[in-house]
């Protein structure tokens, strides 16, 4: 084991490289790059036995890896924003043909208008394909769920495509310290891939991805899809034990903290989750019962351990880094589905949209979310959804248009 | 043909004489795209597997039945060669890995229509050349999008009336020069082949199937449904693709393109388009001649240049 100071882009190529991923087709797009870069630069230096194909587009990349899956090869590629929105036919596509893969994408918001920096909107619009998805809040994280997203996707009772999604810029970009294992420890933790039937060999005809005709087997394996997805579940509470005992680390479904005894939480997901918790704790400092909730599974969803650890609560806000228009946060939507008729549920649960293209959230909007959830519970009133943006944002937006203007109306005629 | 192949088809006698393609497909009957892959999986064999982009043969595989010995792959319509590059390239790692043996090993072929390879797909397919991916593409060009019932599609000839082309004119854009497209970017092969004239094809995907790299064949499927004629006109049609000089039967290798079957004698090609409903407007209710000779001129003009060269 060594230790590095490296970003999460550098810690996603770590964990494909100590997973010893075989094959890496791969696209370049911000901020996700630094990864294949890395990767790239490994298999040049001998340091990786991996064959990478630069593809010319994200459809054909995710095309190529769940072929390739398929085919029976441990398989890594990367991706981000435009780029996973580019691949999303076969990003719904692939997870039907039962291939384990490992997907690491960098979160960043999407286009109109464009932007570089990061929200979860990209995610989210996976999050009905049959990918499971696996979101995290460290560099560190981001090397160890990497790993784990390879045992999970390959697990006999999963056998689906994992996502392992870290944010733009505040992991990609940013550098801490982070324990790199040993290769060895990786392999006991990791075997090699064992494609088990799912592989095209001379001998043994297999057809893929084929037609059916009418909505029963439709049904039939659209749901049997499910299953499995819900089936990783329990598959990760093995494996995140496993890599516990092996490494030291623990990686729950859930993130807690702080939360056993407080009365309000936050329940927020990716790497502003540890702003959150700064928050927590200050707030704690100043008497207030506040505790944090993080999933860090999204599919499948961890509904039971959801219920467990929120019951009895009296107000959840939501913090949800992503917008579904004309509806709101989705995490917000998420929960209430999770907790709504549940006898012990907290009767306050508050949507606030923040974050959105890489906005911070400031110590204080943390304090605000939770004075918001004390004076709805006293007025005995769920609050409406908040979008967080200040007044100086407005007026920053406001000087923005008035240049706009001038130029169209005053400028070069 | 160059005059160095030795070729083990050399008359019809010689072509396979049992089908490794089973029968009892959703295609339609009498069509000349199964007529083609019929023939095309004789000469491959078994040790395949096709990977297909949507259009009518995306319904030879239909849960729990398909009509190959060997494997299948479904991807998408845009996409059939990044599968086949994702495919050849986990049998390459395994091979050198030794996790399989050579004999495990398959030949990987793309198969798409017109409206995969004409269009939607090109970007992956001109990719996959480019990268020099050992893989055989073999599309079965109907001229239309015709599973959906033959909407105009980059494939479509000029003056055919389609299901969205359906004025006293037909169709009045060109169809595209895929070959020399696919030919530009200097793959191992090229071809022009059709199902009516076997021995050309065999030949064709025998050389094909002894070459490494991207080896591309394009064939000309009569279309009964798309086109509108009897089913039992099919192979006639394809022959009259090939005598009225309508399908030029070609190959590229090397930097060059060969004619592999030049007849002696040309039919006019009204010949071949009376027989076919889709351009039935050129002929009634009254005869159009300023068409009729436009198509005729333009096909002259093409083996004009092949004289020429």
């Amino acid at each position: 084991m060594t230790r590095a100071l490296i970003t999460g882009n550098q810690a996603a190529a770590w964990g494909a490289r100590l997973a010893r991923a075989d094959y890496m087709p791969a696209f370049p797009i911000t901020p996700q790059t630094e990864i294949i870069e890395t990767l790239a630069g490994w298999i040049d230096s001998g340091e990786m036995d991996c064959r990478m194909v630069m593809m010319e587009s994200e459809h054909s990349m995710i095309t190529a890896a769940g072929a390739a899956a398929a085919t029976g090869v441990r398989v890594f590629t990367a991706t981000s924003s435009q780029g996973l929105m580019y691949a999303m036919e076969m990003i719904y596509g692939v997870p039907g043909m039962r291939a384990p893969f490992v997907l690491v994408n960098v979160s960043r918001g999407l286009q109109t208008p464009v932007t570089l920096e990061p929200d979860h909107t990209d995610v989210l619009a996976a999050r009905d394909s049959g990918f499971l998805q696996i979101h995290c809040a460290t560099c560190q994280e981001v090397l160890d769920q990497t790993l784990i997203a390879y045992r999970l996707a390959e697990h006999h009772r999963v056998r689906l495509p994992v996502i392992v999604n870290l944010d733009g810029f505040y992991l990609s970009f940013t550098r801490e310290p982070v324990e790199i294992p040993d290769p060895a420890a990786v392999d006991r933790f990791l075997p090699g891939f064992d494609p088990e039937t799912t592989r095209f060999r001379a001998g043994e005809p297999l057809s893929q991805g084929v037609v059916v005709l009418g909505s029963t087997p439709y049904s039939y394996f659209r749901y049997e899809t499910h299953l499995a997805a819900l089936q990783g579940l329990p598959a990760y509470a093995e494996i995140a034990a496993d890599f516990a005992a092996q490494f030291g680390r623990e990686y729950g479904a859930l993130e807690t903290y702080r939360s056993d005894d407080a009365e309000w939480v936050l329940f927020i997901m990716g790497s502003f989750a540890t702003k959150a918790k700064d928050a927590v704790d200050r707030m704690r400092e100043a008497g207030w019962k506040v505790g944090l909730v993080r999933p860090r599974l999204l599919r499948p969803f961890p509904d039971e351990p959801l219920r467990q650890v929120l019951a009895g609560k009296r107000g959840v806000a939501v913090v949800d880094q992503n917008l579904s228009m004309g509806k709101g946060g989705v995490l917000h939507s998420e929960l209430a589905s999770v907790l709504y008729g549940q006898l012990d549920a907290p009767p306050i649960l508050a949507s606030f949209i923040g974050g959105l293209g890489g906005r911070d959230i400031a110590p204080e909007e943390f304090y605000e979310m939770i004075q918001v959830l004390h004076r709805a519970a006293e007025e005995g009133k769920p609050p409406p959804p908040r979008l967080l943006f200040t007044g100086d944002e407005l007026r920053e937006v406001r000087k923005l248009q008035a240049i706009a203007h001038a130029e169209r109306t005053e400028g070069l005629k | 043909m160059s005059e160095q192949t030795v070729t083990i088809y050399k008359r019809m006698k010689d072509l396979p004489s049992t089908r490794l393609l089973g029968a009892g497909t959703p295609m339609c009957a009498g069509c000349g795209g199964l007529q083609a892959v019929h023939e095309i999986y004789d000469i491959l064999g078994e040790k395949t597997v096709f990977v297909n982009a949507a259009g009518c043969m995306t319904l030879l595989a239909v849960y729990p039945f398909t009509p190959f010995r060997g494997s299948w792959l479904y991807t998408s319509m845009a996409s059939a060669p990044a599968g086949a590059q994702g495919v050849r390239d986990a049998l390459d790692i395994l091979l050198a890995k030794q996790r399989i043996k050579q004999e495990q090993d398959l030949d990987v072929v793309v198969l798409t229509g017109d409206g995969a390879a004409y269009g939607m797909g090109l970007s992956s397919t001109s990719s996959a050349i480019e990268r020099g991916l050992d893989f055989i593409y073999v599309c079965y060009d109907n001229e239309g999008y015709g599973n959906t019932g033959q909407q105009t599609s980059a494939a479509t000839p000029h003056g055919a009336r389609t299901s969205t082309s359906t004025d006293a004119r037909g169709f009045g854009g060109f169809k595209k020069d895929l070959f020399a497209i696919w030919a530009a970017h200097r793959p191992a092969y090229v071809a022009t082949v059709i199902g009516s004239e076997p021995l050309d094809l065999a030949r064709k995907i025998e050389k094909a199937k002894a070459m490494k790299g991207p080896r591309l064949i394009i064939a000309l499927s009569p279309c009964p449904t798309g086109w509108d004629f009897d089913p039992m006109e099919s192979a006639e049609i394809g022959h009259l693709a090939v005598k009225t000089g309508v399908w030029p039967l070609k190959e590229y290798e090397n930097g060059q393109v060969t004619h592999t079957k030049v007849p002696s004698e040309w039919l006019p090609v009204e010949e071949y388009l009376k027989k076919q409903g889709r351009f039935a407007h050129l002929f009634k209710p009254q005869r159009n001649k300023a068409l009729i000779s436009e198509i005729q001129t333009r096909v002259d003009a093409y083996w004009a240049e092949v004289e020429r060269a």
